[in-house]
């Protein structure tokens, strides 16, 4: 028997060390997330996932599961909340969707259709924020970085290349690379990077490619983002990968 | 490698060596750095990366998350004023103009010959001796304008630091009210002799039953938390003494580092023979930086007296040491998870918890964190009996508190009292009259209005860490929660996107009020967000960041409501305002650059 614990009144089993987030996922269960990837040590810093258990609220996504847990997740007061956290995420950056390369593939875009975020809400803060295309084959558009760290987690992890980094605290935090000048030509970065693969949002591009998939075919316009990220979550054992939103566990 | 690094390597040499060329010191090796060079240069970052087997870019990242480092070149002069409201009061923000006009320098910029910049720093823990001031990270009190004056004239004629007068730099104690910790008679060793004399494995369980708790704000059974740290595994255990002071209005930690040092670091020793640790670390706020030598002094003088080091007092395998870690400017660092990350040399971002410091503290080791006034309160728990010390106080507060307390009263200074005294008693003590609000412990904390000056310190009521700030009826409120609200943006670590974006946020939404251009609008959104901020934030900090304004907005609403426009909405932007680049560009200001006349 393995344990189960409560998601929105329906039994989610996990295994020993799985937080409520990989749990759900594995069982085909979504729950907003942004800087949580499947691949990576759950960090919990876009608070996208946050859930209710027993009446307080916290990350799902570092939350560990325990059996018996009563976890609230799609209620409304939680929806709002994910709501305000993708307007706070708009306004901070410059986030122009009609003119953004990464539009349809944007996980942060594809979130805020899912939560059905309607305006910005808030003031917009227009950052000034540098674009760096000095590198032969990759551009970086900071303009639109989340700070979810999955770059800065995939190139010391996985590449073994640090070369991304976040620097400076509170609203001025930013990403930086690892150049004395500052610039992505002068760091190890290369397009078959682990790096290159994680942003969930339009900073880390391969020249050259923008268009070559049409704005209407593209991975967030098939399907919406609750049933992709079921498609990249690992499943339960015996359940198998790629498997669809509409698949239920036993 | 880089070339021309031979400059640095001479001075980073001898700090990398003092330090075992430890990543894991990486924090202390930048402070100690830049107090050489005044600023940490781009070669500087090389060889260190170098040297420790580090990217460049975490080197830089560390070095931007803290207020005091710097990448860039400073002045050789660095002056920051404390920027508490209490501050404030005292007329520091007049005394930082006069400043900045006498010397020609805007705040925040290096002046163009690169003598001096002029900027603000977060509460410096002088707020009973305000204005405040740090020059070179050396605390300056009781500033005024001809002090100013005269400061000014020791930068321009480039007077080294120690040839100033030495009385800019007395830091007084301000003791006023006196308990069984401020009074005790203990002399070094008296409480270890004690405990040994109890045996070792009973500290743990004196100190539950004495019902210490921890003195930081939170509240923590001490021993219970000991137990835990001792009975965790792990290959090495710690004792942590978290003297990174920085709520705004507290001051007590700083006082008893300077006057009862002893007593600290016997603590933290009793701590280390009641979990089994053989080295502690003393988390010293980068403002407390002048308090430094002498700590080390004394730490010496226990190695002499056989106090610290290898078998302390005799005792075979009673082997703890000390050492001194300097912060660098972040409050967040007061939070023990971000402690320990800083303590590590990273940025300090609170870590995910569970797990907690007790089991997987400082290099993943079982740690013990307390508060400077609990590691005190715990020797004096030992020395006294947990029967006579749970005497003292309250059922669910044991013990006496030290009270921080500034602003407006005749006599702001360090009050013990027994755990249970009333916020009243206390303005009694300190001589306050016609006072309006008091903000117990501090931002973060809870502000009180004149009909609750009955209520009682402690956990039962309000806990404190110790500040306790007083304003009169001279004093407008909503300034008072405006000034909390931008230390929070300020000291936001920018984890998480609540408090990260949310304080930023709450703070554009102050200023607009206070602009005028607030509508009730602006008064809901404050409670939308501090909504997100309670159900989201990674830490406290984010929590509790609206407090200042929602405690104000309940007590003193027409503060607020005698700003706002009758409006629902009025927009932030201001279009005459975008215009200011411009006619700063152009050197305009005729009525013809403006889109209104003056004041319409």
């Amino acid at each position: 028997m393995t344990d189960t614990f409560q998601l929105d009144g329906a039994p989610v089993p996990f295994e020993p060390g799985q937080t409520v987030m990989q749990a759900a996922l594995a069982a085909g269960r979504y729950i907003p997330h942004l800087c949580y990837h499947p691949e990576f040590k759950p960090h919990g810093s876009c608070k996208l996932c946050t859930v209710k258990v027993g009446g307080r609220t916290t990350a799902s996504c570092t939350m560990p599961a325990e059996a018996g847990l009563n976890v609230e997740s799609n209620i409304e007061e939680l929806n709002a909340l994910r709501r305000t956290l993708v307007q706070m995420l708009f306004v901070e950056g410059n986030h122009f969707c009609p003119s953004c390369e990464a539009s349809g593939n944007c996980q942060l875009q594809a979130t805020a259709y899912e939560l059905q975020m309607m305006t910005p809400r808030f003031n917009e803060f227009y950052p000034d924020r540098p674009l760096d295309g000095s590198h032969p084959d990759i551009l970086l558009d900071y303009n639109r970085c989340i700070l979810c760290e999955l770059c800065v987690r995939a190139s010391s992890e996985v590449d073994g290349k640090h070369v991304f980094a976040l620097a400076g605290r509170g609203i001025t935090k930013h990403l930086i690379v690892n150049a004395r000048s500052g610039l992505l030509k002068d760091t190890d970065m290369a397009l078959t990077d682990k790096a290159m693969q994680v942003c969930p949002v339009g900073v880390i591009l391969q020249k050259g490619v923008g268009f070559r998939v049409p704005i209407g075919e593209r991975r967030y316009d098939q399907r919406p983002v609750s049933a992709q990220a079921l498609d990249d979550a690992p499943r339960q054992a015996g359940v198998g990968g790629g498997c669809t939103a509409c698949e239920g566990t036993s | 490698m880089v070339s021309d690094s031979g400059l640095h390597a001479t001075y980073l040499g001898p700090i990398l060596e003092r330090h075992g060329h430890a990543a894991a010191n990486l924090l202390q090796i930048l402070c100690e750095a830049q107090e050489y060079y005044g600023y940490i240069h781009p070669d500087a970052v090389d060889y260190l990366g170098a040297m420790l087997h580090l990217p460049r870019s975490r080197i830089e990242g560390v070095a931007t998350f803290y207020s005091f480092l710097h990448l860039q070149p400073q002045g050789e002069y660095r002056v920051l004023f404390s920027d508490n409201i209490t501050d404030r009061m005292l007329g520091s923000t007049a005394l930082m103009q006069q400043m900045c006009q006498q010397m020609w320098v805007e705040p925040g910029k290096v002046s163009e010959d690169g003598l001096l910049s002029i900027n603000t720093t977060s509460c410096s823990g002088m707020c009973d001796q305000g204005p405040a001031m740090l020059v070179n990270g050396r605390a300056i009190t009781r500033l005024t304008h001809q002090c100013v004056q005269e400061i000014g004239m020791l930068i321009r004629n480039r007077t080294p630091l120690v040839d100033w007068p030495s009385d800019f730099f007395v830091v007084d104690d301000n003791i006023r009210r006196r308990g069984p910790l401020l009074d005790n008679k203990l002399e070094p060793g008296d409480s270890l002799r004690t405990a040994l004399a109890l045996g070792t494995q009973n500290i743990v369980g004196v100190i539950q039953q004495s019902c210490l708790r921890g003195r930081g704000g939170a509240g923590f059974p001490t021993g219970l938390k000991w137990e835990s740290c001792r009975n965790a595994q792990g290959s090495e255990h710690y004792v942590v003494c978290n003297a990174d002071e920085g709520e705004p209005g507290t001051f007590k930690d700083r006082v008893l580092l300077a006057s009862y040092a002893d007593l600290v670091f016997e603590g933290m020793t009793l701590c280390a023979l009641a979990i089994g640790a053989t080295q502690g670390y003393l988390y010293l706020r980068g403002e407390y930086r002048y308090l430094l030598e002498f700590l080390q002094f004394v730490l010496q003088r226990r190695r002499e007296q056989n106090l610290l080091g290898k078998n302390i007092l005799g005792q075979a395998g009673f082997d703890f040491d000390i050492a001194i870690h300097l912060g660098a400017g972040a409050y967040i660092c007061g939070e023990e998870s971000a402690l320990i990350e800083s303590l590590e040399g990273k940025r300090g971002i609170p870590r995910n918890r569970p797990p907690f410091p007790v089991t997987h503290g400082f290099l993943q080791q079982p740690t013990a964190v307390d508060n400077v006034e609990t590691f005190c309160q715990a020797a004096l728990a030992i020395q006294m009996g947990a029967d006579n010390y749970r005497a003292i106080g309250t059922p669910k507060s044991a013990g006496s508190k030290l009270i921080s307390v500034s602003g407006d009263c005749p006599r702001p200074g360090i009050y013990e009292y027994p755990f249970g005294v009333s916020v009243r008693e206390v303005l009694h003590d300190c001589g306050a009259v016609n006072t309006r609000a008091v903000q117990v412990s501090g931002p973060s904390g809870v502000c009180i209005a004149e009909a609750e000056f009955d209520r009682r310190l402690g956990f039962e009521d309000l806990p404190t860490a110790g500040a306790f700030m007083v304003f009169d009826d001279s004093r407008d409120l909503f300034e008072v929660a405006r000034n909390f609200v931008h230390f929070f943006a300020h000291e936001s670590c920018g984890f998480c996107t609540p408090c990260r974006v949310g304080t930023s946020m709450l703070k554009a939404t102050m200023d607009k009020i206070a602009a005028g251009l607030g509508t009730r609008y602006d008064l809901g959104e404050i409670e939308h967000l501090d909504h997100v901020l309670q159900t989201s934030s990674h830490c406290g900090l984010g929590r509790t960041a609206c407090n200042p304004v929602l405690h104000t907005l309940k007590h003193f609403r027409p503060a607020y409501e005698n700003r706002l426009k009758s409006l629902e909405f009025k927009p932030a932007f201001d279009l005459d305002g975008a215009l200011a680049r411009a006619r700063q560009m152009t050197g305009r200001d005729d009525a013809g650059a403006h889109l209104k006349p003056e004041g319409a």
